[in-house]
């Protein structure tokens, strides 16, 4: 885990509601300085939703509580002008498409520009120089000529590069990144991927990395967390989670995977579906798909540590402890 | 004898560029053969603008191809439009990757399944009605179910209701353009099983057209992987994908993300997937290859069977330099 002194930013007991429904139901998370951490789940398990309540992006019809500490301030309570400094400052955010969070009638450069201004007080000149050398950190080839594009002269992947080159204009100390490279060819989600390692450690700067997809997180992140149906019910570093995951419901994640070497097996589905937010099931969301789920289940399951930063929220992973104990 | 043959099928399109720019002619599939037998299915894979899901409409004799021919059951596939060619749709169905998009959003689950039954005038109102519930139970859907609409379902629900209509005509060919790709892992899981089920029970044919080689691996007898409108590499997908000869099937297989330890080392290609309208000249690939050599700048490589009886369109591929280079 990591050390108070260490500590980037730190999410307590977060929780979102949409008029009245939960969307967010408790999720503590840590992120150390400099730190690679991947969230997984399944839609609608609030990988999302974390950081956009947590850098105060939900709508109004959202309600927000909990504590979300960057550097001593509360974000959840901080007035708009703070949040406005500390989006694309400290914490910068990318999405999943692209396409679709450049501004289209404007020339990418500009694009870029705009956040130098804002958070580095840059003038004109300056700003143009500086965007012109953070199309060549992301790897955009020609990269002077390259700024007076609009979004729609440049592919999927390109435009990708460009929104992290927006991104890392505040010099951010945490790069949150929502399903970067979801809608990219696989051989462009390597290079994506390739790119944000370098980055994150030449830059020393911390990486959240949000995916539906374990492999990318496993190749990615030294710590990974595991969020089903608004809470994180495990989390452990990367190599200890995919060898030895503990909670039944990463298990079965795992085990539905295709295996790309090997022999071809029948996959092991989870049964069912994630429970819809207005009709969550008592005690622990997992427990109607799960196999191992007992009488026990109806309550709430509290984190029980495992190893050394593992932890899980399993009744059936307590009764094991338990039994070694 | 197969089900349906693809012989040096190629299809061109016309595009231009901006308002007043020159009509340019664009090969998005660029003469392939390909054999799908009864009960079997192909895995084809590949990037966006490979010509994989026009190689899907024209099994499916959805276009005519502009070279080349397509028979089914024997047949050379007849126009669209024509009767002949309707009547050939209850042997052959297509599914999509997003099931709310391919269903109509005021008709009822036991309507839309119902829809092909009434099309083809099968069976009487009770036997139809029969029908649709045996074929919503096949796929995992509850009785209850039937009277929903598509939104009320969840995606992984819709897209079983969208293959029982598939199912509903008892098709020989079912063509599937990334029907799991938008699905969630567990489910994805559910859905592939149940595809694997109703092959082995229905003896479908199934062309899988998946950028995800996982799934692919999962599901096909043959994998065909394509690049710009070719195959560059096809073959049983245990060998092709443990062990593959061509640069572009290696860099991808490199580069799929795994949990645990990887086997190869990640090739990360430079440069973007190449425009169909700006096609490089001699191999495709060779702009983005790392191990181009002259030749690859010049000639079209052929594709020619290897040993293990794999298919490999590449001039290094049955050269002593391959494993070299690699």
């Amino acid at each position: 885990m990591v050390s108070v002194a260490d500590t980037l930013i730190a999410l307590q007991d977060l929780q979102v509601r949409f008029n009245g429904v939960p969307a967010l139901r408790g999720v503590d998370l840590t992120i150390g300085a400099g730190e690679a951490v991947g969230l997984v789940g399944e839609s609608g398990s609030g990988k999302s939703v974390t950081w956009l309540a947590a850098l105060g992006l939900l709508p109004a019809t959202a309600r927000v509580s909990g504590r979300v500490t960057l550097g001593g301030e509360d974000l959840l309570a901080a007035p708009a002008a703070t949040l406005d400094r500390v989006r694309g400052g400290r914490v910068a955010m990318i999405f999943q498409d692209p396409a679709s969070a450049l501004n289209p009638v404007q020339r990418v450069g500009r694009q870029v520009m705009e956040a130098l201004r804002l958070h580095r007080g840059m003038d004109a000149t300056a700003a143009r120089a500086e965007a012109r050398r953070l199309f060549e950190l992301v790897g955009i080839p020609d990269a002077g000529r390259r700024l007076d594009v609009y979004p729609h002269e440049m592919s999927g992947g390109q435009n990708q590069r460009v929104m992290i080159a927006m991104a890392l204009a505040g010099e951010p100390e945490l790069l949150v990144a929502d399903e970067p490279t979801t809608a990219l060819d696989a051989t462009i989600q390597a290079q994506i991927l390739d790119l944000l390692r370098r980055l994150q450690t030449e830059l020393g700067m911390a990486l959240v990395l949000i995916s539906h997809d374990l492999g990318v997180v496993a190749d990615m992140c030294s710590r990974v967390c595991v969020m089903y149906a608004g809470r994180i019910v495990e989390q452990a570093p990367t190599e200890q989670l995919f060898a030895r995951p503990a909670h039944p419901y990463t298990q079965g994640l795992l085990a539905a995977l295709p295996d790309m070497v090997g022999p071809r097996r029948r996959l092991a589905a989870i049964p069912g579906s994630v429970p819809e937010p207005w009709n969550l099931p008592p005690g622990c969301a997992f427990a109607p798909r799960c196999a191992q789920a007992s009488a026990a289940c109806a309550v709430p399951p509290a984190f029980c540590a495992i190893a050394p930063g593992h932890i899980a929220a399993c009744v059936q992973v307590q009764a094991a402890e338990k039994v070694f104990a | 004898m197969s089900l349906l043959t693809l012989d040096r099928v190629a299809q061109s399109y016309t595009t231009r560029h901006g308002l007043l720019g020159r009509p340019t002619p664009v090969r998005a599939v660029d003469g392939i053969s390909l054999a799908v037998e009864a009960g079997r299915t192909l895995g084809i894979v590949g990037e966006s603008g490979c010509g994989k899901s026009t190689t899907g409409r024209l099994a499916l004799g959805l276009e005519r191809p502009s070279e080349g021919s397509v028979r089914f059951n024997g047949a050379a596939m007849p126009a669209p439009g024509t009767a002949a060619w309707r009547a050939l749709r209850r042997e052959m169905q297509l599914v999509f990757q997003d099931p709310l998009g391919a269903m109509d959003r005021r008709l009822t689950i036991a309507q839309q399944v119902a829809e092909p039954l009434d099309i083809h005038s099968i069976g009487d109102k009770a036997e139809r009605a029969d029908r649709v519930r045996r074929l919503l139970v096949d796929v995992g859907l509850r009785p209850d179910q039937a009277a929903r609409h598509p939104h009320e379902l969840s995606g992984g629900q819709r897209q079983r209701a969208v293959l029982a209509r598939a199912l509903a005509t008892d098709p020989k060919l079912l063509v599937c353009d990334e029907p799991v790709s938008a699905l969630d892992v567990s489910i994805q899981a559910q859905v592939v099983n149940m595809l694997t089920d109703l092959q082995a029970a229905r003896g479908i044919a199934m062309v899988f057209i998946s950028h995800d080689l996982k799934v692919v691996r999962q599901v096909s007898h043959t994998v065909a992987v394509m690049y710009l409108g070719r195959i560059v590499e096809q073959g049983d997908p245990e060998a092709l994908f443990a062990d593959p000869v061509h640069p572009y099937t290696r860099a991808l297989v490199s580069a799929i993300p795994v949990p645990g330890p990887r086997r190869m080392p990640r090739i990360v290609l430079t440069g973007d997937p190449p425009n169909p309208a700006n096609r490089p000249a001699g191999c495709a690939f060779h702009p983005r290859c790392p191990v181009a050599v002259a030749a690859c700048r010049q000639a079209v490589p052929p594709l020619e069977t290897l040993d293990d009886g794999r298919q490999v369109a590449c001039h290094l591929a049955s050269s002593p330099t391959r494993i070299a280079a690699a």
